[in-house]
Parts: C-alpha cells; sequence; structure tokens
C-alpha cells in the first residue's frame, strides 16, 4: 500500500464527505427552522441532477446546466413547500414521514415520466478534465479537487450566510423561537419558503456536481439521502457545524474502510475470505460508528436544540 | 383502555373483514388462484404491519426499520431451506430443516435477537433520532445481506420448495392461503389482547405522556423494549411467509422503501386500530394491482393518494368508516 493511494483515498473520503455536507446542511436547516423530517430532500437532488444534465445536453455547457440545476431545484423546493410542506409543520414525524414518502413517490415516477428509464450522462468540463499529480507518484482527478474545492467554499458561505447577514439571523430566530420572530414581524411563511428553496438548491447543487462522477438516474437521491440523514443524527440535528464534520466523518470513515478493512482481514484470514468479510464489514461500517457514537450521546456530537 | 368499541367501529370492522374474506372465498367459487394469491399476499403484508402496529401504533414509536426484521424471517427462511435441500448442515453443526414452525421459530427468536440491542440502543433517542436510527440499523443489516455473497448477495436467494406445514400442502394456494390467514389471526389476537392488558395501557400511556407515566413509579423504556422486540419477532414471522409466498429471498424485502411501505399500509388503514394494518394491506394491493393494470407508473398515483390521506384524511380508511377513534 503506497502512500499515494492512502492519499487518494483519504482524498475521495473527502470528496464524498463534501458533497454529503451538502445534502445535510439543507436537511439539518430545515429541520432546525421548521422542525420537518423531509425523506424527499433525495429527489431534490435527483432533479438537480437531471436538470443539469439535460440542460447540458442541450446547451453543451456544463456550468448553464450547473445554474439551471440550483434554478430547477430551489424552484421546486419552493412548489413543494408551498403546495405540500408547510401543511406538515404542525404534524408530528409520523406525517411527515409519510408525505414526504408519497412525494419521493411521485417525484421519482414523475421523473421517469418525463426522461424514460434510461440513465443519462453528463461529461465533465474540458476546464475541470485531467489529473493532479500526488505526492509519492500519484494522480488524482482535477475534477474531485475542484469539488472538495467548492465545498469548502459553500461551507464558508452558508456560515458566513448565517452567522453575517440579516436572513442569517432570521433562521437563526426562528430555529430557537418561530413564534417570537413572528410577533416581532418578520413573515415567517416567507421565511420558511426561502430556507427550504435554499436546502434544496444544496441538494440540487450536490446531485449536479456529483451527476458528471456517476450516471444520472431515477433512484440516485435516496442512498445519499439515507447517508445525509446518518451524518445530520451523528452531528446533532438542527446543527450546520454538527452537519460538517459529521459529513466528514462519515465520507472518510466510509472510504477508508472500504479501502483498509479488506487489507486490514487479510492480515487473519485467507485472501478470498478476508476481502468478502471486510466487504461486507465496511458496507456497515458507517452504521457501526453512528450506534457506538449515539449510544454514547443520543442527541449527536453537536446539539442544537433540545 | 379497552373501552366498548362504537356500534359503528364494529360495523366498519365486520366490513373489512367480509371484504377481505370474500376474496379468497370469489376465488375458490370462481377457480381463479391468482386472487388467492392476491389475499395470501395481503393476509402477509397485515401481518408484517399488525407486528409494527404494537410498536407504532400502540407504543408511537415510528421505526423506520421494521423491514430489517420482515427481511431477516424472510432470509432464514430461505437460509435455513436451502441448506436442508442441499443436506448440508447450519452453522454449529446443527440439522438444517423444511419444517415451517420449526423455521418460523428459529427466525422468531433471531428477530427478537437482534431487535433486543436495536432496540435498546435506539430507544435512548426520541422522535427525529429515533426514526433515522432505526432506519440506519435496517440499512446496516440490508448492506450486509447485499455485500455477503454466500446467500445471494444482490441476488436473493431463491427458495425451490415452499417450507412443510405438518398436515398442510404449503404448495397449493388454498391451504398456504388458510396458513397465513391463521397467524393472522393469532396476530391480531396478541395486539387485541396486549391492547387491553397493563402492559398495553403503559405502553399507551408512554405514547400519550411519558411525564405522567414516570410519575406513576413506571418507566417507558423496558415497556417500549419489549413491544419493539415483540413487534420485530411478528414481523419476522411475516418475513418467513412472504419468503414462502415469493419463494424469494430478496434484499429488497430489507431495504428502507419496505419500512417505509409498512408504515404506509398502518397510516392507510388507520393507526391504533386493531383492523388498520389489514385495512391498509387491503388497499395497498388493491392499488398495486388496479392502478398496476392500469399503468406502469402506478407508484405516481399511489403516491398522490397517500399524500391525499395524510393531509386530508387523517384516520385513514377505518377513519373514514368508523369515525374519530376512541382514544389516541
Amino acid at each position: 500500500m503506497s502512500l499515494a493511494l492512502l492519499l487518494e483515498q483519504l482524498l475521495n473520503g473527502l470528496q464524498l464527505g463534501v458533497m454529503l455536507f451538502l445534502m445535510a446542511a439543507g436537511l439539518t436547516l430545515i429541520f432546525g427552522v421548521m422542525g420537518l423530517i423531509n425523506l424527499a430532500h433525495g429527489s431534490l437532488y435527483m432533479i438537480g441532477a437531471f436538470a443539469c444534465a439535460s440542460v447540458a445536453a442541450a446547451t453543451g455547457s456544463f456550468w448553464i446546466g450547473l445554474i439551471a440545476s440550483l434554478a430547477a431545484a430551489a424552484a421546486a423546493g419552493a412548489l413543494l413547500e408551498v403546495a405540500v410542506i408547510r401543511r406538515l409543520y404542525d404534524r408530528d414525524h409520523l406525517d411527515q414521514v409519510l408525505a414526504t414518502f408519497a412525494l419521493i413517490l411521485i417525484l421519482s415516477e414523475g421523473t421517469r415520466w418525463l426522461f424514460g428509464s434510461f440513465p443519462l450522462y453528463l461529461d465533465i468540463p474540458p476546464v475541470l478534465q485531467g489529473a493532479v499529480p500526488l505526492p509519492g507518484g500519484g494522480q488524482y482527478q482535477l475534477y474531485r479537487l475542484a469539488i472538495i474545492g467548492v465545498g469548502v467554499l459553500v461551507a464558508i458561505g452558508l456560515y458566513w450566510l448565517i452567522a453575517r447577514t440579516r436572513l442569517g439571523m432570521r433562521i437563526r430566530a426562528g430555529e430557537s423561537d418561530r413564534e417570537m420572530i413572528g410577533a416581532l414581524g418578520v413573515d415567517i411563511s416567507t421565511l420558511y419558503t426561502v430556507v427550504f428553496a435554499l436546502g434544496a438548491a444544496l441538494a440540487g447543487f450536490a446531485g449536479a456536481l456529483v451527476g458528471a462522477l456517476q450516471s444520472v438516474q431515477v433512484g440516485m437521491g435516496e442512498p445519499v439521502l439515507i447517508l445525509a440523514f446518518v451524518v445530520i443524527v451523528i452531528g446533532g440535528i438542527g446543527s450546520i457545524k454538527g452537519a460538517l464534520v459529521g459529513a466528514i466523518l462519515v465520507g472518510v470513515v466510509d472510504t477508508m474502510g472500504r479501502f483498509l478493512l479488506p487489507q486490514l482481514l487479510a492480515l487473519m484470514l485467507p485472501a478470498a475470505q478476508a476481502g468478502m468479510a471486510g466487504a461486507a464489514l465496511a458496507s456497515m461500517l458507517i452504521y457501526i460508528v453512528m450506534a457506538l457514537i449515539l449510544a454514547l450521546r443520543p442527541n449527536g456530537l453537536f446539539t442544537a436544540r433540545a | 383502555m379497552n373501552a366498548a368499541m362504537s356500534s359503528r367501529e364494529i360495523f366498519a370492522n365486520m366490513l373489512i373483514v367480509a371484504l377481505f374474506l370474500a376474496i379468497p372465498l370469489g376465488a375458490v367459487l370462481l377457480d381463479e388462484p391468482f386472487h388467492l394469491t392476491l389475499a395470501t399476499r395481503i393476509a402477509v403484508l397485515a401481518l408484517a404491519a399488525t407486528g409494527l402496529n404494537i410498536a407504532l401504533g400502540l407504543g408511537g414509536l415510528v421505526s423506520f426499520g421494521h423491514a430489517a426484521f420482515f427481511g431477516l424471517g424472510g432470509y432464514t427462511a430461505g437460509i435455513i431451506a436451502s441448506h436442508a435441500l442441499n443436506v448440508e448442515p447450519l452453522a454449529l453443526g446443527l440439522p438444517a430443516t423444511q419444517s415451517m414452525p420449526v423455521i418460523a421459530l428459529v427466525a422468531v427468536a433471531v428477530a427478537a435477537l437482534v431487535a433486543l440491542p436495536i432496540g435498546a440502543i435506539s430507544l435512548r433517542t426520541s422522535g427525529v433520532y429515533f426514526i433515522m436510527i432505526t432506519l440506519a440499523f435496517a440499512q446496516m443489516i440490508y448492506f450486509f445481506a447485499v455485500s455477503w455473497p454466500a446467500y445471494g448477495g444482490e441476488d436473493g436467494l431463491p427458495m425451490t420448495l415452499r417450507n412443510a406445514f405438518p398436515g398442510v400442502n404449503t404448495s397449493k394456494p388454498l391451504p398456504f392461503f388458510l396458513v397465513c390467514l391463521a397467524v393472522l389471526a393469532v396476530a391480531l389476537l396478541l395486539f387485541w389482547l396486549i391492547r387491553g392488558s397493563r402492559f398495553g395501557a403503559a405502553l399507551q400511556a408512554g405514547r400519550q405522556n411519558p411525564t405522567r407515566l414516570a410519575a406513576v413509579g413506571i418507566s417507558p423504556f423496558g415497556i417500549r423494549l419489549a413491544a419493539f422486540v415483540i413487534s420485530a419477532m411478528v414481523a419476522a414471522l411475516a418475513g418467513v411467509l412472504f419468503a414462502n409466498l415469493s419463494r424469494f429471498a430478496s434484499p429488497s424485502m430489507l431495504s428502507w422503501q419496505m419500512s417505509g411501505e409498512l408504515i404506509v399500509l398502518i397510516v392507510l388503514g388507520g393507526k391504533d386500530r386493531l383492523l388498520g394494518p389489514l385495512a391498509g394491506a387491503m388497499l395497498y394491493v388493491f392499488f398495486e394491482y388496479m392502478l398496476g393494470g392500469l399503468t406502469e407508473r402506478w407508484q405516481f398515483f399511489l403516491g398522490l393518494i397517500l399524500l391525499g390521506v395524510v393531509l386530508f384524511a387523517r384516520g385513514g380508511l377505518l377513519g373514514l368508516l368508523a369515525g374519530r377513534p376512541r382514544h389516541g
């Protein structure tokens, strides 16, 4: 096992973590502010990817596609919020789970209706094609590095938005006391729509970025959604900082587990068995980590509110 | 707690049972074995949802991971049967068997052993955390099943023969349906007994007001854990029958969509009602086949219907038929 390979896997883990952060930030914000558990967040990720792939195919430009993904996911988010989601804020979590589960069925089948069952493909933009040399002799895809960079920028931007702007102040106020900020004259239903659309845009953006790495297809959102749930549960629901830490943790643990566990087990077991057991164990690893963290801290690492 | 049912609710329950029993009866009279299979599917799904209803309906524990126990039941049946077919002993040299009662016992025991630690960890949390952690545990088992190639991995595990039941030819649709019906009836009786018992009263009190429950000196944790484990055991039993019905233990039995569907069944029918899961399973299978026959995109319309039920008809089918629940 060379240093370059280890570094490459570490960067892959970081890239996965950054993607998960984009998903988890929206989920945790929506839960923190509106108290809503949104299973349809994965569908917004899918919508972003489809918008990017189809607009990029039509215009020939990845960048226009990327803008389209943000616009489409934000618009879909705002529409969903106004039509369905706002009726769920006062309901219990069971109703929220069911209604957003129903939205997944509707949005997945609707997308299949519009785009067919065949996956779409999205090319990496020419500027970001190619590889970067790694210390130790390896090479790393430039595009994946760019994703990590973009993710870090978004994290900083989100921090700035929440800590430094008027909108962020209202979001924070909404998290701590939603009745009070309504009483102070803030139009709370518009604020909720904006927060939901913002979360949706982040999810759509993540979908578009990942769309260039894998095929764009119906159902692509749900595996990421479940990982994002693990992230926010580990981080503490409602906490953006928790989402960031949780996302990096999950991304790196998952990637490194898949890489290292089979090799580790090979020291003890025959090769074939080690590969099998290692792969099985690695696919369960993040859930084991989550269970351990929750067993010790039932409200996650960073508790935003009781 | 177990106050007498209103006459309207009794009527609604009788209607559900009559409608349900009309399906196999019609199938036998008209000699349409396919509808018997549908009725069996309804009975098995209703059984799984009745299991979940012990935790969700009575205890208010929204488990988004009951597919894990359903699938464990299915895989237990598939694994033991495949060993028996190939005359290979199981782990620890135990002999494999084709006997359904023995397999069901093993499946229920396995589910209890798995549900105990999962429940003990998950019940330390509540609300959204509980929903997500149960989901995560189910995903863990799902990924294990998919990545462990010995028992089919992603392809699942076909069962060549249905398990044997003493005195019953399970490979024929009618006897197999009757077995499933009997198990469902026992599970519904269990639900009814639990709801009326002291344990059930404490469980429901824990859902409605945990602080008050603690104030009378009962800790909700042990009661909830017991309900969670019992609920998982019933779901595993349903999994055994489901794998037998389709002659296939598929990873999709363990998937998060399955967990979602089980919740959907309960809410479509009416949460916290004895026959809610049965009503829900009937509606679900009805939609699946009616809409599925009309359009390939039936899930789109199922989504719309489900959304409508959650937003506008909160009591589900039984709520529409029987009026407001007696308590809740």
